[in-house]
């Protein structure tokens, strides 16, 4: 504590190179802090967006159903049994034509239940969804996209309207909301989407077969989408004689997931080069303090002869590089808070918030600690092995 | 209390080796006020250095109350400077930056006095140089003689075994240096060992007791 005292004594009577010597360690504690808290303030934005655009959910994919297929009554039977499921809704796709008068353009045919609904996170704009009783009677019935809708009836507003599907007659129940900020509508703008049931699709489509080769998983209310895909690996490794290749999972994570590696990579790095930078001020405390333990080799002198040991002179120059470092790091820290606080009023308006990270701020303070004794450590040595009478008579 | 056997002590100047310390031996007792008087060159710097414990001779025996100090470490040198001798030097030597006060309190911070019992053993020391009123003054705000009498003050305050004082009225004035000598005579009035090196005959002629130093050999001087 005294030797705090001491050390802050020191560094007043010469502020300005105080100042000076601390800019290194300003400048590198404020490079760290501001980009980290920034990279991080733009991945939590991206990160929610990326979020919104679907609901989290686990894809499976069939590839080799060994002999026991999943139909729809097991679909059925999992969402029944397995608490770990939310809704499971299975799914395959054709095109077809679609015909309007003589003109016929190419539909985007689903074959789904009323789970793929919820799933998908979609929003009907009016009429209705399919039901399970479509599913049970291979309905002739299908709901369409905006685009669809327009193309194939001519207007929106189709509700009780028939389409032909490769000339076979389904009557519209319901159409889709336009969601232009979901991924999927920005990846398919303008493409003719139907959704049919399931059933109905096996008999109209050739290539669908009969047994369910791709399906999605809902994480149930209150459940995580972690513990269904470990469920639906489990039941899956079991069902086809723990092949793993005969079936794949994936969860939509994965988005976002690459998202984290690509930020974090890029905070290190950045990190990295402001780390660069403070090691470059801690080496100018260093020369500084080289300077500071010859001009004051008569003090040296003095405090020996009166007794200090070597340790406590040590202490006194190590203290006083340390207390230079905190005191450059707090300023930096102040500093990139009033930068930050000023990069928020400027993006005010873009909604985007940037706080500043307490982790990496904890990181600067560690850091700039270290960087004190380490860069301390050969200049309070210097001054510590000196003789006192060499010190003494030093300079008269 | 001081003995001396046979102290050499050798300095490397270019091809040459210098004596500075030719086989010295000599003894003070406690209570002694003793002056070592010689020109400058004559090994009297280095003789108060290695009485000091400031630097360890190259040969020979030094008692320091008993310890054979040539055995001792860097460190421990430190403390036996700290705890038994204290230091009056031609320049003062305080540290600028600290107040008077605080210049008399750092032997006790190294000695790792307690607070309270710091400032109560500076206070005292301050009041029997006379500069109470001065404590919080720097030394640069203070004319020589004053700065004089912190240092001794600051080598009071340990109560050392020993008082050191080297060439301490080297840099005052004739009337200062009668104030200054005037303490010392009272210090030692009050029980301390003194030993006072100059190169002045009219000040070495107030120690009861003087010695003569001529190219790193002693003499007894009886006045």
């Amino acid at each position: 504590m005294q030797s705090v005292v001491m050390a802050l004594r020191s560094i007043r009577t010469n502020k300005m190179r105080a100042v000076l010597t601390m800019l290194g360690i300003i400048i590198g504690v404020m490079a760290l802090v501001v980009l980290v808290s920034l990279i991080n303030g733009a991945t939590g934005s991206v990160t929610d967006a990326v979020s919104d655009l679907g609901t989290s959910m686990v894809t499976v994919s069939i590839s080799d159903d060994k002999g026991s297929p999943v139909r729809l009554d097991t679909i059925y039977e999992w969402m029944q049994t397995e608490k770990n499921f939310g809704a499971i809704a299975p799914y395959d796709t054709d095109t077809a034509v679609g015909k309007n008068g003589a003109e016929a353009s190419s539909v985007m045919v689903y074959g789904v239940t009323p789970a793929y609904y919820e799933v998908q996170g979609l929003q009907l704009a009016m009429g209705r969804f399919l039901k399970q009783t479509d599913v049970d009677n291979s309905s002739y019935v299908c709901v369409l996209n905006t685009d669809a809708a327009e193309e194939l009836v001519g207007y929106v507003d189709c509700v009780g309207q028939s389409v032909t599907l490769d000339n076979v007659e389904f009557t519209v129940v319901g159409v889709l909301e336009e969601n232009e900020d979901s991924l999927s509508s920005m990846l398919t703008s303008g493409t003719l989407f139907a959704y049919m049931p399931y059933s109905t699709l096996i008999r109209l489509s050739d290539s669908v077969p009969d047994e369910i080769t791709s399906f999605y998983i809902a994480a149930p209310a209150g459940g995580t989408l972690e513990a269904a895909e470990s469920t639906i690996e489990q039941i899956l490794y079991e069902r086809f004689n723990e092949d793993e290749d005969a079936y794949s999972i994936s969860s939509q994570n994965l988005v976002e997931e690459a998202m984290d590696s690509i930020t974090s990579t890029l905070s290190i790095l950045l990190g990295g080069i402001a780390a660069i930078s403070l090691v470059v001020g801690g080496i100018g405390i260093m020369n500084i303090m080289l300077v500071t333990v010859t001009e004051r080799t008569r003090e040296i002198g003095i405090r020996k002869a009166i007794g200090a040991s070597r340790g406590t002179i040590l202490t006194q120059f190590l203290v006083e590089a340390v207390v230079l470092c905190m005191m450059g790091c707090c300023l930096g820290i102040f500093l990139s808070w009033a930068i930050l606080q000023l990069v928020n009023t400027v993006v005010a308006s873009t909604g985007i918030s940037f706080a500043m990270d307490l982790g990496v701020v904890l990181v600067a303070v560690v850091f700039c600690f270290l960087i004190g004794v380490i860069f301390g450590l050969y200049p309070a040595n210097k001054a510590a092995k000196m003789k006192p009478i060499d010190a003494l008579h030093y300079g008269g | 209390m001081i003995q001396l056997k046979d102290i050499c002590k050798f300095y490397q100047v270019g091809e040459d080796r210098v004596k500075a310390l030719d086989h010295v031996s000599l003894h003070i007792r406690p209570k002694e006020f003793v002056s070592i008087i010689g020109p400058s060159g004559s090994g009297k710097s280095t003789l108060m250095n290695i009485i000091g414990c400031l630097d360890v001779a190259d040969a020979g025996i030094y008692l320091l109350d008993g310890m054979p100090i040539e055995e001792y470490t860097e460190n421990q040198l430190a403390k036996v400077r700290n705890e038994k001798i204290g230091f009056v030097f031609q320049s003062f030597n305080l540290i600028s930056k600290l107040s008077a006060e605080e210049n008399v309190e750092l032997p006790l911070i190294y000695q790792k006095v307690p607070k309270a019992q710091r400032q109560e053993r500076v206070k005292a020391a301050l009041d029997r140089v006379g500069l109470l009123k001065r404590a919080k003054h720097l030394p640069t705000e203070l004319s020589g003689g004053q700065q004089q009498r912190v240092a001794v003050a600051r080598a009071l305050v340990t109560r050392p075994s020993l008082i050191l004082a080297d060439e301490p009225t080297g840099n005052l004035d004739s009337r200062t240096t009668r104030e200054i000598m005037d303490m010392f005579h009272q210090i030692h009035e009050q029980g301390n060992t003194i030993v006072l090196i100059t190169h002045d005959n009219d000040v070495a002629k107030q120690a009861p007791r003087s010695i003569h130093i001529l190219d790193g050999q002693l003499t007894e001087v009886t006045l």
